[in-house]
C-alpha cells in the first residue's frame, strides 16, 4: 500500500522521509521538493502526475539515485541510497533500477540487441548467458525478430519496447518510467502500458511512473499528485477503485 | 573485449568525421616519419661516427689539403692505432643535380678503417686489379641502375682539370646498419694521382685516425694538432661525431627547423582532434548520461572517450608511420641524404601519436566523466 504521510510500515520497498530538493537558478533558490514522504510496497504500480515544474522528474531522479537530495533520506529494500558514495550509487543503480525515458534514449549506433545487452556488460555473465537474457527480454517485449535492427529502423513504440527490455534485462528491483508514453500515439502508448502492466502481474515488478496522460495514470494501482514540490494527494486509480467496487 | 562493439560503434557514428580525423593523424604521422627520416639523413654522419675515430682536416677547413707525409707522422704518435687518408673528388655524372659523395681512397687500408662496410672478396679483388675500378654503395647502384662492369664517366671539377674521367664499377658495398651511407663511390688513389694535375701530387683531403683507446681520444687529437702546430699546414682534429655535427651545422640549424615544423603540426593536430572529440562528446551527452544511469561508472565513461581518441590516434598513426617507413626507404633526396626511419624513430612516432590521442581526448573525457546524469537528461 502506498502512503505519503510518513507513517508507513518498515516493510515498504521504497521509503522516503523528509525529502527536500532545492536548486539555485538565477540567484534565486527554488524549493522543488519540500519534506516529501513516501512508502511504496513491492509490486506496486505508482503514477505521479502534476503540472510541469512540480518536481515529478526530480523525484524520480532522487528515487533512482541519479541526483542527491538537499535533505531527507531515500531507502530501497533497506539500503539508504542517500548515504551512498557516488561510486557505490552507480553500482547500486546497475543492480536495482531500470530506467525508461520519454525519448527512449537508445544508443543509435547499436542494434536493439546491443542496446538491451548494455546493462549486462557490467555483470560477470558470460557471452552465452548474456545472449539468453537479452533474447528473453526482447521476447517479452515482442521484438525478438527485430533484435538486429537499429533504432532508426524501428517505430517509436518499438523503440520504447526496446528501452523497456533494456530496463528489465538485468532483473532490477524496480522500474522508473519518466513519461514512457509521452512521445507515442494512442495505440503504441496502450501497448507500452499493457507491457508495464504485464511486468507487474507476471514478473512482480514495482514500477514508478511519471505521466501527464490520465489514461496512463489510470493503469496504475495508485496515483499521486505532486504540486509545487509537495505530494498533496494519494488516491487509488480508477481501475483499483473499480476492482474494489466489484469485490464482494 | 566485451565493450569493443560499443567502442567501434561510436567510431562508426559519423564515418566521414572519423575518417577525416584518422586522416589528420595519418598525415601528421607521415610528416613526422619523413621529418625523422630526413633528420636521420642529416645526422647520419653523427649517428654512424665511430667512438674511436678522429678526423684530421686543415686548420681552415676541408678546402685546405694536407701533405701526404703527415700520415706516417700521425701513425707514430702515441695512442694512434691506424690512420688512412681520403680526398674529395667532386665529379659530375651527366648533370650537377646527380650529386653523390666520391672519395679518393687507398684501397689497402680503407675497409680496415670502416669495417661497417662489407664488400664481397671476389668483387674487392676485381677492384684492386683495376686502377680505374670503383666501389659503389648499394643505394647508389640502385639510384642509377649501375651494375658490376658498367662504365661510368665522371666530369672532374675545374680544380682537377675539368676533363672526363672513366671508371669501371668493380664492386658494390653494403652497410651493416640501416643508417650506414650506401650512396658513396670510392676510387683508387693511384689512378687519381696519375690523372690529377701535378699540384695535387703529395696532398690529400683529410685523414681518419683510429685511436687505441677511445677514452684517450681527446689527448690524441690534441697531440695531433700539436704535432703540426706552426707548420705550413696546421691541422684541426675532431672526433668523427663532432666533425659530422659541425659539417651538419654548416647547412643551418636543421634540427631546430625540423623540430619547429613538427611542433606546429602536432599543436595543430592537437587542437583539431581535441575539438573533434569535444564535439563528439557533446553530441552524445544524453547517451553518456544513459550509460551512467544504467550503471556505468564515471571512470568507465572517461576510459571510453579516451579509448576512442586513442583508437583514432593509433589507426591514423600506424597508417602514417607505415607510409613514411615505406617512403623513407626510397631515395627521396636523390641520393643527397641517406634517409631512413629507425626503430627508435618509429617508437617515438607511436608514442607521439598515442600521446596526442590521450591529450586530445583528455578534456572531453574529463567533461564526460563529470557529466551529471540528472542535469544531462534534463538538457536533452
Amino acid at each position: 500500500m502506498v502512503r505519503v504521510d510518513g507513517n508507513g510500515s518498515g516493510e515498504a520497498l521504497i521509503r522516503v522521509r523528509g525529502l527536500n530538493k532545492d536548486y539555485v537558478r538565477g540567484g534565486e533558490q527554488i524549493h522543488v521538493l519540500q519534506g516529501l514522504n513516501l512508502d511504496v510496497g513491492a509490486g506496486e504500480f505508482i503514477a505521479f502526475m502534476g503540472p510541469s515544474g512540480s518536481g515529478k522528474t526530480t523525484l524520480l531522479n532522487l528515487l533512482g539515485g541519479l541526483d542527491v537530495p538537499s535533505a531527507g533520506t531515500v531507502s530501497v529494500a533497506g539500503d539508504e541510497i542517500t548515504a551512498m558514495s557516488r561510486r557505490k550509487l552507480t553500482a547500486w543503480r546497475a543492480r536495482h533500477v531500470g530506467f525508461v525515458f520519454q525519448a527512449y534514449n537508445l544508443i543509435p549506433v547499436l542494434s536493439a540487441y546491443r542496446n538491451v545487452e548494455l546493462p549486462l556488460l557490467l555483470t560477470p555473465l558470460s557471452g552465452a548467458e548474456r545472449r539468453r537474457h537479452v533474447e528473453a527480454a526482447l521476447r517479452l517485449v515482442g521484438l525478438q525478430d527485430r533484435m538486429h535492427h537499429f533504432p532508426r529502423q524501428l517505430s517509436g513504440g518499438q523503440e520504447q519496447r526496446v528501452a523497456i527490455a533494456r530496463a528489465i534485462v538485468a532483473d532490477p528491483t524496480f522500474l522508473l518510467c519518466d513519461e514512457p508514453t509521452g512521445d507515442l500515439d494512442r495505440k503504441s502508448a496502450d501497448e507500452i502500458l499493457d507491457l508495464l502492466t504485464l511486468l507487474i502481474s507476471e514478473r512482480g515488478k514495482t514500477i514508478l511512473m511519471v505521466t501527464h496522460d490520465p489514461r496512463a495514470a489510470d493503469r496504475a494501482s495508485a496515483l499521486l499528485h505532486l504540486e509545487k514540490g509537495v505530494l498533496v494527494e494519494a488516491e487509488q486509480s480508477r481501475e483499483a477503485r473499480q476492482a474494489a467496487q466489484v469485490a464482494p | 573485449m566485451k565493450f569493443l562493439p560499443l567502442l567501434l560503434a561510436n567510431l562508426k557514428r559519423k564515418k566521414i568525421r572519423t575518417i577525416l580525423t584518422i586522416g589528420s593523424f595519418m598525415v601528421a604521422m607521415f610528416l613526422f616519419g619523413l621529418l625523422a627520416a630526413v633528420r636521420a639523413g642529416f645526422r647520419q654522419g653523427v649517428d654512424v661516427a665511430g667512438a674511436d675515430r678522429l678526423v684530421v682536416v686543415g686548420r681552415t677547413g676541408l678546402i685546405q689539403p694536407l701533405p701526404l707525409p703527415y700520415q706516417e707522422r700521425i701513425r707514430r704518435l702515441p695512442g694512434v692505432k691506424d690512420v688512412v687518408h681520403a680526398t674529395w673528388f667532386g665529379g659530375i655524372y651527366q648533370d650537377p643535380k646527380n650529386f653523390f659523395a666520391q672519395f679518393v681512397v687507398d684501397p689497402d687500408e680503407w675497409l680496415r678503417m670502416y669495417p661497417e662496410f662489407k664488400v664481397s672478396e671476389a668483387e674487392w679483388r676485381e677492384f684492386l686489379a683495376d686502377r680505374q675500378g670503383v666501389v659503389i654503395g648499394q643505394k647508389l647502384a640502385q639510384r642509377f641502375s649501375w651494375k658490376i662492369g658498367d662504365h661510368i664517366p665522371l666530369k672532374a671539377p675545374g680544380y682537377l682539370g675539368g676533363t672526363s674521367w672513366d671508371f669501371n664499377v668493380r664492386a658494390i658495398y653494403r652497410g651493416t646498419r640501416p643508417q650506414d651511407d650506401e650512396g658513396q663511390l670510392w676510387l683508387q688513389h693511384k689512378y687519381f694521382y696519375e690523372k690529377a694535375p701535378s699540384y695535387w701530387q703529395g696532398i690529400v683531403g683529410w685523414y681518419v685516425v683510429r685511436v687505441a683507446d677511445p677514452g684517450q681520444a681527446l689527448a690524441v687529437l690534441k697531440a695531433i694538432d700539436a704535432e703540426f702546430a706552426n707548420s705550413a699546414s696546421e691541422t684541426r682534429t675532431q672526433t668523427e661525431s663532432a666533425f659530422a655535427a659541425s659539417f651538419m651545422k654548416q647547412m643551418g640549424n636543421i634540427e631546430f627547423l625540423i623540430l619547429a615544423i613538427g611542433s606546429i603540426v602536432f599543436f595543430t593536430l592537437l587542437l583539431v582532434t581535441g575539438n573533434t572529440m569535444a564535439i563528439a562528446v557533446r553530441e552524445r551527452t544524453a547517451e553518456l548520461a544513459v550509460l551512467k544511469a544504467v550503471g556505468y561508472s564515471d571512470r568507465f565513461v572517461l576510459g571510453l572517450v579516451l579509448a576512442e581518441s586513442l583508437l583514432i590516434a593509433a589507426i591514423g598513426g600506424a597508417i602514417g608511420l607505415a607510409l613514411a617507413y615505406a617512403v623513407a626507404g626510397q631515395d627521396i633526396t636523390s641520393g643527397i641524404l641517406p634517409t631512413y626511419l629507425s626503430g627508435v624513430a618509429l617508437a617515438a612516432g607511436v608514442a607521439v601519436a598515442l600521446g596526442t590521442g590521450v591529450l586530445a581526448g583528455l578534456l572531453p573525457a574529463v567533461s564526460a566523466m563529470r557529466l551529471q546524469v540528472a542535469y544531462a537528461l534534463r538538457r536533452v
